[in-house]
């Protein structure tokens, strides 16, 4: 095994990226609908 | 709004499972290369990063194109949502090439027509999303970012063929030209591409969503 570092950083970034990604689109996602609720019910 | 939910349930599922199969294969499937070592399976997600950006800027310049001959505000919105997961993909491959060339060769970054080119698309797109954020008038905002998105497909074709047209230190393309995997890396690299179009898929819906909702917001706001 050579340069496991480099492969872990690699790897760790990528899914790090789309972990945030998709749970900012996620929230983003919920606090619509919520809000889009409240409107509906007004 | 309730008979979507399935989709993406069925999308996650599929997207975890053909992601799941790609970590399987590029670690414990695929062989280890003779020169780079295990290092060179930075490859079997910095291609698929590479091929989604790319598609995603299509969509864009294809939607950016339907948007300005018909004017329907839900091209716009696919354009900016695919937009969005494309500058995510070519930050990724931004960041995956040099923890890949910091050991092959010695350096984190060389100014290699591959690695500016893709440099300069990343730039191109974020602008794009800048043009769109800090425009005034929306309707002007979209119609410049149209044309940005459209122009700025352009550089594609150019990341692609850089290393055709130039003396380049990056690796040749797989596919027409570079040729030389090992079948079980090129099935590794295959299932790579398969998990990140779906992915790629499973972001776009979720992000045009969120476009949708927002629209139908700012159209009931005004009435609240």
């Amino acid at each position: 095994m050579q340069n496991l570092n480099f492969l872990f950083a690699a790897y760790s970034l990528i899914w790090l990226a789309l972990f945030l990604f998709l749970l900012r689109l996620a929230k983003k996602v919920s606090r619509l609908e919520q809000e889009l609720r409240r409107f509906e019910d007004k | 709004m309730k008979s979507i939910k399935p989709l993406y349930l069925l999308l996650a599922v599929l997207t975890f499972l053909l992601v799941e199969g790609a970590l399987y294969m590029a670690f414990l499937y695929a062989p280890t290369e003779r020169t780079m070592g295990d290092v060179q399976r930075i490859f079997y997600f910095h291609v698929p990063s590479a091929w989604v950006a790319f598609l995603a800027f299509f969509v864009t310049c294809i939607a950016s194109i339907a948007f300005l001959r018909t004017g329907k505000a839900a091209w716009d919105r696919l354009a900016a949502s695919s937009a969005e997961i494309g500058v995510l993909f070519v930050s990724l491959v931004l960041i995956t090439g040099p923890l890949w060339a910091k050991p092959v060769w010695t350096v984190y970054w060389t100014w290699d027509p591959r690695l500016t080119t893709s440099l300069v698309l990343w730039l191109i797109y974020v602008t794009y999303l800048m043009v769109r954020s800090y425009t005034a008038d929306p309707q002007r905002g979209a119609r410049f970012a149209a044309v940005f998105g459209i122009i700025g497909f352009l550089d594609v074709p150019v990341v692609y063929m850089s290393i055709r047209w130039w003396r380049t230190q990056h690796p040749a393309p797989v596919m027409g030209g570079g040729g030389g995997l090992a079948p079980e890396m090129f099935r590794t690299l295959m299932a790579g591409l398969l998990a990140f179009t779906v992915l790629y898929i499973t972001l776009l819906l979720l992000s045009y969503r969120i476009s949708t909702l927002q629209q139908k917001l700012q159209a009931l706001e005004p009435s609240a």
